[in-house]
């Protein structure tokens, strides 16, 4: 049986993006296996008795070496702030690639703290900055100087002694651009640095706890125990600068989505499912509702949402256990056929998640497939006609052509960026001053302009003498040429109007990463955990791929 | 040093700020990109040309034909670039095209560049005295090595080279004759089990 790739106007309205989970194809996981199997060391951890100071933690393979080198620093209570505005942190981070040498680490002393407004060099490859949660911090310090284990149900609620509150690559600051990495083997999936960062990060964390624990009362302090470590991940808060990317790199998108997309539809159409997988995929299932009972916020958008997933899930579980019969052929996508007539998209997405666990052999090769090679698709092709592109704007974009932007909701907001930090932001296009200055991220609205010029003009007539005189559209057309060949490159919804929820967009993005517990702390920024139960670094060489659902949380 | 991420960002955001459209500074964003990655002075004429677009009108050419003549002002070189690449798939037809008064004409070339992609030809590009071989956005082969801006170019010619061998028959001959020196021989034993065949060839 062949089941078709589901409909990009279902799979890329804005709804349905924001309740993306992470799975098996997730970067912070592909990472994880990818390096499994190299070489990990702590080189250098010269810190003083409050823990400021320099440390080193590299992952090395042949002549290969990923150095993460770490600046931590004194930082008042009044300067700490995981807001964008904040100029100091308690901790900065820069992955270099190769061993630095003493005057690499002098030149980045003075330049990864001050990140933004700092210069990094093409031997460095990504850029951090973290702070503690000073609560959890503190508590685990008192703890284990004392010669106890800190209450694991505090650090439960939270999930991590640090939050970074920005991750940056390439070629921001002076990073070294992708280009002159792209081709290594081991960093072929998207954001693998980035991940491989907040890896390290992580252990930097613990280190640095159990140090300043010993300093404070070298007698009677004791280790943080490995399995607490374990359950502990890494936080962050991010905000809307997470939004443009996925508008600004469009074929990008598509390969993250064709990824799980084509992952799904080869799972629903294998005919025998054997008992082994299946008892996995339940397994799984089961082990992770841990992850939503443990999963806390304020926002009572998240928290409806939650409310719905959990009810989903347990009303899922009981169908396949007393009502789903496993003996038929084309299970899952039975299964997939039952989530959609009985569940809401959050469940629907979460156990499509979850049906990746079992595929090892399909997945794996759809994670090489992730990155894209988007100078290749910029340049359009001119020569073809007013009614081609016509005809691709009706397939591609039915429900957009709906949408009447003449009507005030429909265009209620901007995407600006700001002066005062370089950052994109989104503000309402009637109250505040600014919109002409707007960032083109108003696709639905352009595709519908670039539509309506199009209607009429002549037919036969081609690309480049439309654009002419319709310059000013020139970045849509270039889109509709790309989504002609990338089904799936193209958020269906608009992306300015009255309703519009921007975490949605930033969850997309989170869960592709693997980030788990998203916690909205309004509707433009969240607090999300990473690496949450991911095996320690001592631990990777006996890796357990299904990790994620081992949270003692 | 500035990434080419950084490069590209900036220059795209400043040429939005100086009135092109976005899919039109998108385009000069990944052109200047060009210039600096091959060791040309994108930056500089672009800030250069930027600031003069303040105080200056240029004239925008639209329709390319095999001569082109500014009326009053120079021709502003985004957009005649933009042309150019837009329409390459009609003037690749032409054996050369000819212009007169380009400002800032380096900002021209990287859309040559791309052209030359497009087509699947190289194209050489001459302003003034100064000659560029562009070979499929791969590489620009030059005689100017100068970190200079370029204000204006008077006489600006586009000739599109045919896929011609750049050796003679002759030549190859002798070449290809060595190479036969890494071949075996077949005997009819190696003939029939070499490639495999089966007891029918034709089934």
């Amino acid at each position: 049986m062949k089941i078709s790739l589901r409909n990009p106007n279902v799979v890329m309205k804005l709804s349905r993006l924001g309740s993306f989970h992470q799975s098996k194809l997730s970067f912070l996981r592909s990472f994880l296996k990818e390096f499994k199997g190299w070489d990990y060391k702590r080189d250098l951890f010269d810190l003083d008795e409050f823990g400021y100071g320099v440390a080193i933690y590299s992952f090395k393979k042949k002549d290969r070496v990923y150095s993460l080198i770490c600046f931590a620093n004194k930082l008042n209570e009044n300067e700490r702030s995981d807001r964008v505005i904040a100029k100091k942190w308690d901790a900065a981070f820069t992955l270099h690639d190769g061993v630095p040498t003493k005057a690499d680490i002098e030149r980045l002393k003075n330049e990864v703290p001050k990140q933004e407004v700092g210069r990094l060099s093409y031997k460095e490859l990504t850029l951090s900055r973290a702070n503690k949660s000073v609560r959890v911090f503190d508590h685990v310090v008192e703890s284990l100087s004392n010669g106890i284990q800190p209450d694991v149900n505090l650090l439960s609620k939270v999930g991590y002694l640090y939050r970074t509150t920005a991750v940056y690559g390439s070629g921001k600051f002076g990073l070294a651009d992708r280009f002159r990495i792209k081709n290594r083997e081991e960093i072929c999936g998207p954001f693998r640095l980035e991940m491989m960062l907040v890896y390290l990060v992580r252990q930097f964390t613990f280190d640095q706890v159990n140090h300043v624990a010993k300093n404070k009362n070298p007698k009677k302090a004791i280790n943080l125990d490995p399995e607490i470590c374990r359950n502990l991940g890494i936080g962050n808060s991010t905000g809307l600068g997470m939004a443009p990317f996925i508008v600004n790199h469009p074929t990008l998108l598509n390969n993250w989505i064709l990824a799980r997309e084509t992952a799904l539809k080869t799972i629903r159409e294998i005919e025998d499912v054997k008992k082994k997988d299946i008892d996995l995929f339940l397994k799984c299932l089961k082990r992770s509702l841990k992850n939503i009972t443990s999963w806390n916020t304020d926002s009572k958008y998240q928290q409806k949402k939650i409310k719905s997933l959990f009810e989903d899930l347990n009303k899922f579980i009981n169908f396949v256990e007393k009502k789903f019969d496993f003996s038929k052929k084309f299970t899952f996508n039975k299964i997939y056929i039952w989530l959609e007539e009985n569940t809401d998209e959050e469940c629907i997405e979460y156990v499509v998640s979850m049906m990746m666990e079992p595929y090892d052999y399909i997945v794996t090769p759809l994670v090489k497939l992730m990155s894209s090679e988007e100078e290749k698709y910029f340049n359009i092709p001119t020569e073809r006609t007013i009614a081609n592109l016509k005809d691709i704007l009706e397939k591609k974009y039915p429900q957009i052509l709906e949408i009447d932007f003449t009507k005030k909701e429909n265009n209620q907001n901007f995407w600006f960026i700001s002066k005062n930090k370089e950052e994109p932001r989104l503000a309402d296009r009637f109250d505040e001053n600014g919109s002409e200055l707007e960032q083109p991220l108003a696709i639905a609205r352009d595709v519908k302009k670039l539509y309506e010029r199009l209607s009429v003009s002549k037919n036969s007539s081609t690309i480049d003498k439309f654009l002419f005189k319709n310059n000013d559209l020139r970045h849509v057309v270039r889109r509709a040429f790309i989504i002609e060949k990338f089904p799936y490159s193209e958020i269906q919804d608009n992306t300015i109007g009255k309703s519009i929820i921007p975490i949605d967009m930033l969850r997309l993005k989170l869960s592709f990463f693997g980030a788990l517990k998203f916690d909205p702390r309004s509707d433009k920024w969240l607090r999300i955990c990473m690496f949450q139960g991911a095996p320690l670094p001592e631990q990777l060489k006996n890796y357990d791929d299904h990790w994620v659902y081992n949270s003692l949380n | 040093m500035k990434s080419l991420s950084e490069i590209d960002t900036v220059s795209k955001r400043a040429s939005r700020a100086a009135g092109f459209s976005w899919g039109i500074a998108e385009e000069v964003g990944k052109n200047i990109r060009i210039l600096e990655i091959f060791g040309l002075p994108g930056i500089r004429n672009l800030n250069g040309f930027l600031k003069k677009k303040k105080k200056s009108e240029f004239e925008n050419l639209n329709l390319i034909n095999l001569e082109n003549k500014a009326s009053n002002n120079q021709f502003c070189p985004i957009i005649t670039g933009i042309s150019f690449l837009d329409q390459i798939k009609t003037l690749e037809k032409l054996n050369e095209i000819k212009f007169e008064n380009i400002a800032y004409p380096l900002l021209f070339l990287p859309f040559i560049s791309r052209a030359s992609e497009i087509i699947g030809k190289r194209i050489f590009l001459k302003f003034d005295d100064k000659e560029f071989l562009l070979n499929f956005n791969n590489n620009i082969y030059s005689n100017f090595l100068k970190n200079e801006i370029i204000k204006v170019a008077n006489n600006i010619s586009v000739k599109f080279i045919d896929n011609l061998d750049l050796f003679s028959d002759v030549e190859w001959e002798e070449l290809h004759k060595l190479s036969e020196n890494t071949f075996v021989e077949e005997s009819d034993s190696l003939k029939k089990k070499g490639a495999g065949a089966g007891l029918t060839d034709n089934d």
